[in-house]
């Protein structure tokens, strides 16, 4: 079950529209340490791809989803942050 | 092939080699308000991904990073069919019309908590979004540099293509 999974931090982002899910989201996994949990609360449907997305395209571990409809949730793991610069 | 094996999991991909930043290279060269807005929608989104994200402001595109002149984009009322007030052209052309559609517009955004123009540039420049100003179009338009928010780095073409060549993604709108 999706509710046992323990998180650090806990983002409630409901009446949210994109971009500000995924900004919020971005900010909060930007500070937190590799390996910590972030547990990420949304209503704009859209999210359900873009939650994803933004997983795969920082270097985070998509835990869990679970979609209930008018709210998805979302466990997010922080991955390594290396990067090797734009070149 | 599986789309499990053409996107790895980040997780995988990470043990594999180091994340490349990508990179976004946006053009806004409009100046209205409705079309100040999908370059900051994209632009902040980029750079919460952790890409780099850069945004060259051209022709009215400057408007949006003009101290004076972003405090009033506007929405065209008219020849805009899908705008906020549905009026035949006719109407409006009248005095107060494209007031009318901003303010319908402005009511929207705040309704739907997105923030103002104002807010997304200061996320954006908050997130290291690069912005340039087009110097041709502020010698055309008689931009002076201490008309511009501060942070902006005033370029030409050369500049910005220098730049997006190696995005991977680079948009105009």
């Amino acid at each position: 079950m999706s509710d046992a999974i323990t998180f650090d931090e806990r983002l409630d982002t409901s009446g949210l529209l994109c971009p500000l899910p995924v900004y919020k989201a971005g900010l909060v996994l930007g500070r937190l340490e590799a390996g910590k949990v972030l547990h990420l609360i949304t209503t704009d449907p859209g999210s359900l791809e873009d939650i994803p997305a933004l997983a795969r395209q920082r270097g985070d571990e998509l835990l869990d989803v679970e979609d209930r409809g008018a709210t998805q949730l979302f466990w997010l793991k922080k991955g390594p942050t290396e990067r090797d610069g734009h070149k | 092939m599986t789309l499990l094996a053409e996107n790895p999991t980040p997780a995988t991909r990470a043990v594999e080699a180091p994340v490349k930043t990508k990179r976004i290279a946006l053009v806004a060269a409009k100046g209205t308000l409705d079309q100040a807005y999908p370059p900051f929608i994209l632009a902040t989104t980029a750079a919460s991904l952790g890409w780099e994200a850069g945004i060259y402001f051209t022709f009215y595109g400057l408007d949006i990073i003009h101290k004076k002149r972003s405090r009033r984009l506007k929405v065209a009322s008219l020849a805009n069919p899908s705008g906020p007030v549905q009026l035949p052209n006719l109407l409006g052309a009248i005095p107060g019309a494209t007031a009318a559609a901003t303010a319908v517009m402005n009511k929207w955004m705040r309704d739907a908590k997105m923030p103002p123009i104002s807010e997304f540039v200061e996320m954006a420049q908050g997130l290291g979004v690069k912005f340039f100003a087009c110097s041709t179009s502020m010698g055309v338009m008689g931009v002076k540099e201490t008309d511009l928010i501060d942070g902006c780095l005033i370029a030409g073409a050369a500049a910005f293509l220098d730049y997006a060549a190696t995005a991977e993604v680079q948009l105009f709108i």
